[in-house]
């Protein structure tokens, strides 16, 4: 007998007889096929949660399970593409439907029509098991993509070879008769498994000087990015999408803006990688789901953006995961749960957000991967979060502080002073600055640690300095003091706020993040010293220096040597013009 | 989906919703219409569809109404507005009835109200400068079309002014066709007659068609009329290749509203009695702004955003700026001490800005011109703070030179009073603010920029 509909209320669906469905079947609902979950089951009848926009569906249209859960599918050719939230690429939706999302869109995520060239690695009769090697294909110029076993599959090789594939045609056979194709599903709210974490040592390098420099992330490590509205998370998610060190890009557009789609459309493919010299998109794979998007597939499109990014580290990649934000997958869990009746918990939200938020974080990570050849993989993940009101203390937030290992925190007052980016650097915290440590050191200098040290104690010490400013002002403190505020500000407004808009300081290099910190140290440190030597206040360079370093700041990377070079004998210049000064006054 | 079914009675009536019982195929949005004797016929729309009940949510008043004796007609389609051209130059009510006198428009099609999302693959990026003649905006918050960017004011500030202004002189540098759809929801009959004389004075009527809610229409017509509008502006838009402008007045009505229904139907209230799906309900207003890239037109929004109580954190203003694309923001200081439009450059933003400015759009300099301003202002504000507590002789010359041009900033560019100014004018005036200062003080501005300037002057 054919189920069918008896109930709609917006994007809740009750169907019956369903009894040989499970609970997170995948369901298509009503004549249009519109895609669905199961997420109550009572008896006959099943609660469905439509991915897609209800409106029309009647009482009586028929319903049926795929006898599956929500699975992405993975393998070569999901670089470059844009997926709507529970994978279906957004061009080919176009294709069909034209410029506007209708319901019902049946679009696989990979390709049917593109072909690779699959070339063995393994002979029948190799055994092998879940994440084992079975051949190469090369998804894109230079980046050569493993076909693994999938992860609960194991038997003997009975047939295996080489040639020209589609992403679902079999390209090995095991001796108990399963197939293995190209690629593979895999259930999206379920983490692939790993064969041992590790610790993360290496930084994900971001080339914005305030984050390297002062809250570096370890590859693998998790990122809380809260932020008021217009604070700089959706340009510093982009910045990272551009510049990051990673060898895979998963942003995942969850609730926000169109016009922010097209943004990263419309950049991507034009830039390089500075690594690889390739396009941008080339490593880049967006899953977008916008705010007038449906909900249901809000709360999707992170569960699959994770499961793509776990993917591609199985097969040995350090991958980016960018979700643009966590507050919208939470507020989509909220207004499902709500039209559930479940119980609601703080704010509203559900009793198991903080777990939920929990899982999500959890499955960034580094890892030995399953299988052979033996490889490591990592997903670093960075969360923006929207807390209403710019108030962090909501529990949103709340729940994701507790699991992030780095906060980096916007302040709506920085982005007013148009200090970008926003990064407050009172509050923001890393726990990976000692582990990641040693690169720094081996990639820039010695005396990175130390830099960053003085660094912080400098910006601590400003602030205190400019509360007492604030209510003795600035003539009324000690020359060394007032030398604080100025290698402060160097910092403040030089070294740690960068234009995305700039093109030669969009991306900083480590080196260039170390060259600028270490001037401005030097400048305080020997400042100092040339106060202590009798050399006036006002007979700093410090205009001047300031005007090199901007100009540093903004230079091809190719120009930093000479106006470094620039910089440091002003700096030098302080302590010996003050020697005669000393003789004099003598 | 269906053709039209009639039941007789419904089972119960609750505020707004009447529950009928066993409905044939009620689907979800039904469109309905409930008829009782010797009453005008209402509308309704089903929010429930079930086999034993469905839920109609009547648009009209509901007192009156014996919902055992009143006939239900699920018509087999959703709601839908009449679009067209000949919709300009007509007012209408908020759900598309003539309120001019004139004969209902037949328009050249109809299309659902709700619309659909815009693909993201499928649009293109907004980047045509649009010059509204007001320096704070065309200088520091520059609009373009295709963006949605609100005007957060204050009750008594002039938020709906500076829209009008905006429309006023909003023309297509080229000449392309231009259109104005401007929604009222719940403002007074006077704010919404100034409008429309404005609009007139500038020749403008004929080009815009007006959706006014008033306030004694139903409160589920708020709610709609947005949308009503929105489907006309997008079919102007996006099927006739026109540059629409919608001013949509104001936000803060809309809300309450929605707030109201949401506790008439018993839902959890969010944050401040708010539903917890308003940030979702306000994208799917917001977000059907936008340019389809291979099309002529674009939809251009200027929501108007009372702040309650000035509070840029209350809800209403706060999931605003979370989906728009920037932000206008009036200030009652700025009002009270004379400056006109009274617009706070520092919290003000357009996101769009970078892609619509710079060389062949704007100026060449027009990034680093308005940073340059920005820090400056930004830096002489927080010294007019400071200076109130440790007085003149605390603070530092530098200090002193970015507080006086805080105030010249504010009287010279910001406060231009109503005559309109040209870009390049606004530009000049930024320049000669800033070449009063020395070129230490102006670091955003780098040496190529510096050289170019003392060329050109
Ligand atoms: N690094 C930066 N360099 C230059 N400008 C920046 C930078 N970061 C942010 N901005 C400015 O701030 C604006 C707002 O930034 P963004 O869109 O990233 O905010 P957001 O925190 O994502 O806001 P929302 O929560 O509303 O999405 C940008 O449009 C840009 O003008
Ligand atoms: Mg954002």
């Amino acid at each position: 007998m054919t189920a069918r509909v008896v109930r709609v209320t917006g994007s809740l669906v009750e169907a019956r007889p369903m009894r040989e469905s499970a609970l997170f079947d995948l369901v298509r609902v009503g004549a249009r096929g519109l895609l669905g979950e199961i997420v109550r089951l009572q008896g006959e009848v099943a609660t469905i949660q439509v991915y897609e926009e209800t409106a029309g569906l009647a009482v009586g249209e028929p319903v049926r399970s795929t006898g599956a859960a929500l699975e992405a599918e993975l393998g070569p050719g999901l670089l470059g593409s844009i997926l709507d939230g529970v994978g279906r690429p957004l061009a080919r939706v176009a294709d069909q439907e034209g410029d506007f999302v209708l319901p019902g869109a049946e679009a696989v995520t990979l390709d049917p029509d593109r072909r690779f060239a699959f070339e063995a690695t393994v002979q029948p009769g190799a055994r092998v098991t879940g994440g084992d090697v079975v051949g190469l294909v090369e998804e894109r110029p230079g980046f050569l993509h493993p076909i693994l076993v999938p992860p609960r599959v194991s038997g003997i090789v009975a047939e295996v070879s080489s040639g020209s594939f589609g992403a679902r045609d079999v390209v090995a056979a095991l001796d108990d008769g399963q197939a293995l194709t190209l690629a593979h599903r895999w259930p999206v709210r379920e983490p692939r498994p790993v064969a041992e974490w590790l610790r993360g040592d290496r930084p994900f390098v971001t080339g914005q000087r305030v984050l390297d420099f002062l809250f570096p992330v370890a590859e693998g490590g998790s990122v809380a990015l809260p932020g008021g509205f217009g604070t700089g998370k959706t340009v510093i998610e982009h910045s990272l999408a551009k510049w990051a060190d990673a060898d895979v890009v998963v942003f995942i557009g969850c609730g926000e803006r169109g016009n922010e789609i097209a943004d990263v459309l419309a950049e991507l493919p034009a830039l390089l990688d500075p690594r690889t010299g390739r396009s941008l998109i080339e490593r880049a794979i967006l899953v977008v789901n916008t705010s007038n998007m449906p909900v249901a597939a809000r709360e999707a499109s992170v569960q699959l953006g994770l499961t793509i990014a776990e993917y591609y580290r199985d097969l040995g990649q350090r991958v980016a995961v960018l979700a643009d934000s966590l507050s919208r997958w939470a507020e989509a869990l909220r207004e499902l749960g709500a039209r559930l009746g479940e119980m609601p918990g703080e704010e509203g939200y559900p009793t198991t957000l903080s777990d939920r938020i929990g899982k999500v974080f959890e499955r960034a990570g580094r890892a030995r991967v399953r299988g052979a050849p033996e490889r490591q993989g990592a997903v670093t993940f960075i969360g923006a979060l929207s807390p209403p009101g710019g108030d962090f203390s909501e529990p949103v937030t709340q729940a994701a502080l507790r699991v992030a290992g780095t906060l980096w925190a916007l302040d709506p007052a920085l982005a007013r002073q148009r200090h970008f980016p926003a990064v407050d650097w009172a509050t923001s915290h890393s726990l990976h600055a000692e582990a990641t440590a040693q690169w720094f050191v081996e990639n820039t200098a010695e005396d990175w640690p130390e830099l960053r040290r003085e660094t912080s104690s400098l910006l601590r010490r400003d602030a205190e300095l400019r509360e007492v400013t604030a209510l003795v002002g600035v003539e009324a403190l000690q020359e060394s003091d007032r030398l604080v505020l100025e290698a402060a500000r160097i910092v403040r407004e030089i070294v740690l706020s960068q234009s995305s808009f700039d093109p030669n300081d969009a991306r900083s290099p480590v080196m260039k993040t170390h060259r600028l910190a270490a001037l401005a140290i030097a400048f305080h440190r020997q400042g100092l010293a040339a106060l202590e030597r009798g050399t006036a206040f006002a007979r700093l360079p410090i205009g001047e220096l300031r005007q090199t370093m901007v100009r540093m700041r903004s230079a091809p990377d190719d120009a930093l040597d000479e106006l470094a070079l620039h910089a440091n004998a002003l700096i030098d210049s302080m302590g010996r013009e003050a020697e005669p000064e000393k003789e004099a006054a003598q | 989906m269906n053709l039209a079914r009639a039941y007789h009675g419904a089972s119960a009536a609750t505020g707004p919703l009447l529950y009928v019982p066993r409905t044939h195929r009620a689907a979800a949005g039904e469109w309905v219409v409930i008829r009782a004797p010797g009453q005008p016929a209402r509308r309704g729309q089903v929010i429930d569809a079930g086999e034993e009940i469905t839920v109609v949510q009547v648009l009209d008043q509901t007192l009156g109404l014996a919902p055992a004796k009143a006939e239900i007609t699920l018509t087999g389609d959703i709601a839908r507005a009449v679009v067209g051209r000949e919709l300009l130059g007509r007012a209408l009510d908020g759900v598309g009835r003539p309120l001019d006198g004139l004969p209902a428009p037949v328009g050249e099609a109809l299309r659902p109200v709700w619309g659909a999302p815009m693909n993201p693959t499928r649009r293109a990026r907004p980047a045509d400068f649009i010059e509204t003649g007001i320096s704070a905006i065309d200088g520091l918050a520059t609009l373009v079309r295709g963006q949605k960017l609100p005007v957060f004011s204050g009750p008594g500030l002039p938020g709906l002014e500076i829209a009008a202004e905006i429309v006023e002189r909003a023309r297509t540098p080229r000449g392309e066709p231009f259109a104005v759809v401007f929604v009222g929801v719940g403002i007074t009959e006077r704010e919404t007659r100034e409008f429309l004389r404005r609009l007139e004075q500038s020749g403008g009527a004929e080009r815009t068609v007006m959706f006014l809610n008033q306030a004694r229409d139903p409160a589920i017509e708020r709610l709609l009329a947005p949308r009503f509008a929105l489907a006309a502006a997008e079919f102007l838009a996006f099927e006739r290749g026109i540059h629409v402008l919608a001013v949509i007045a104001d936000m803060v009505h809309y809300c309450e509203t929605l707030r109201e229904i949401g506790a008439a139907r018993d839902e959890m209230p969010g944050r401040r009695g708010y539903p917890g799906y308003m940030y979702t309900d306000l994208a799917s207003l917001y977000e059907r702004a936008g340019i389809v890239a291979g099309r002529e037109g674009s939809l251009t929004e200027i929501p108007i955003v009372t702040m309650p109580e000035d509070d840029i954190t209350h809800p209403i203003p706060d999931l605003t700026g979370y989906i728009t694309e920037g932000q206008v923001v009036l200030s009652r200081e700025l009002h009270q001490r004379g400056i006109d439009p009274p617009i706070d450059v520092l919290p003000s933003l357009s996101r769009l800005m970078n892609s619509g400015i710079g060389e062949g759009r704007t100026v060449r300099e027009h990034r680093k011109w308005a940073d340059q301003l920005y820090a400056l202002y930004a830096r002489g504000q927080e010294t007019k703070l400071v200076a109130a507590i440790v007085g003149e002789a605390g603070l530092s010359a530098a200090d002193k030179r970015a507080r006086d041009f805080a105030e010249r900033f504010e009287r010279e560019l910001v406060g231009q009073g109503r005559t309109p100014r040209r870009l390049r004018e606004t530009i000049e005036i930024g320049w000669r603010l800033l070449e009063a200062l020395p070129r230490e003080d102006l670091l955003r501005i780098d040496e190529a920029t510096w050289r170019a300037r003392k060329e050109r002057t």
